[in-house]
């Protein structure tokens, strides 16, 4: 079909381009927006290849949490952006060289791919032609691969307490209630009477 | 796999895609060269570079009709958005000491 390649055509170039722009924005929120267009793009892409579920998880993490945490930090923080592009000349035929190099590799081992007639005999787990995709992943996910499902969930629980943990400060000097201490008062540790003689008052 | 793509003209094959991953990660090391003060920017480029190995995975899981390669893409979305998130902690706590986030700054552990 015609349109779905055209679609790849779309979805690549599209996504190509503003992975360029993600590395040449001056400005980081920029970057970030470009950052999303690619997660989108990329999202096309997966749906042409039939994996309907990595394709909406990529838009929701992705773009939902990944994406606007980069925002968020990125608006957070003042940035100076001419300070930041120092050097962005002297890097550039350095990275160039070996990002063509690299590329040439990749392309070396694409160009020269051939499937082996044995690969068909040698997967894990056959693609069922009858369920939807989400249905075929959600069937192997908790039954054959529940201990990675269980190890990822674990992964996210100690970035989740190790960010709270390196972000979490106690300043000194800030007055807060302390809800527990003021009901926990009781009247004998806070009030005392005091006699006073007449005319001496209090030293 | 549905035949849409890899029947008619301008058919497109495991190939095609495999270049698309291979340019995008090519764009993030890149990136990584480039932008050598900003951070962010750094971080970035490897969520591109995690992005494509995303692309290569699923495109092998789809052509060659293995279901595996899908249960890993979404372990390493997982572990990208772990790292993320780490890495972002580090960059504010950074930031709050030193007022910048420069790479050439952190030189705190004269590693």
């Amino acid at each position: 079909m015609i349109v779905a390649s055209l679609a790849f055509y779309l979805f690549s170039i599209i996504g190509v381009i503003s992975a360029l722009n993600v590395i040449f924005q001056r400005n980081p929120v920029h970057c970030v927006l470009w950052l999303i267009l690619t997660f989108f793009n990329a999202a096309g892409l997966f749906v042409l290849l039939g994996a309907e579920f990595v394709a909406m998880i990529l838009v929701v993490v992705y773009v939902g949490a990944v994406a606007v945490l980069f925002l968020f930090v990125v608006m957070m923080l003042d940035i100076n952006i001419a300070v930041m592009r120092e050097g962005f000349m002297k890097y550039l035929p350095a990275g160039a060289l070996i990002g063509v190099i690299l590329f040439a590799e990749l392309a070396t081992v694409y160009g020269g791919w051939v499937m082996s007639p044995d690969a068909q005999g040698l997967r894990v787990v056959p693609a069922p032609m009858d369920l939807p995709n989400t249905e075929a992943l959600g069937a192997i996910l908790y039954t054959d691969y529940v201990y990675l499902f269980q190890s990822a969930g674990l992964i996210l629980l100690v970035a989740m307490i190790g960010a709270i943990v390196l972000t979490l400060r106690r300043r000194p000097g800030v007055r807060k209630q302390k809800i527990s201490e003021q009901v926990a008062r009781s009247a004998s540790e806070t009030l005392s009477v005091v006699k006073v003689e007449t005319g001496k008052g209090l030293s | 796999m549905n035949n849409l793509l890899t029947t008619g003209p301008f058919a497109v094959g495991l190939s095609h895609f495999l270049t698309v991953g291979a340019i995008m990660f090519t764009l993030g090391i890149f990136g990584i060269f480039l932008n050598r003060k900003n951070l962010i920017v750094i971080m970035m480029s490897i969520e591109l570079m995690l992005l494509a190995v995303n692309i290569n995975l699923v495109a092998f899981s789809s052509f060659l009709g293995d279901l595996v390669g899908q249960v890993f893409t979404m372990l390493v979305l997982t572990v990208a958005a772990a790292e993320a998130a780490i890495g972002l902690a580090i960059v504010v706590v950074f930031y709050r000491n030193r007022r910048s986030i420069e790479v050439e700054d952190i030189n705190e552990m004269k590693g």
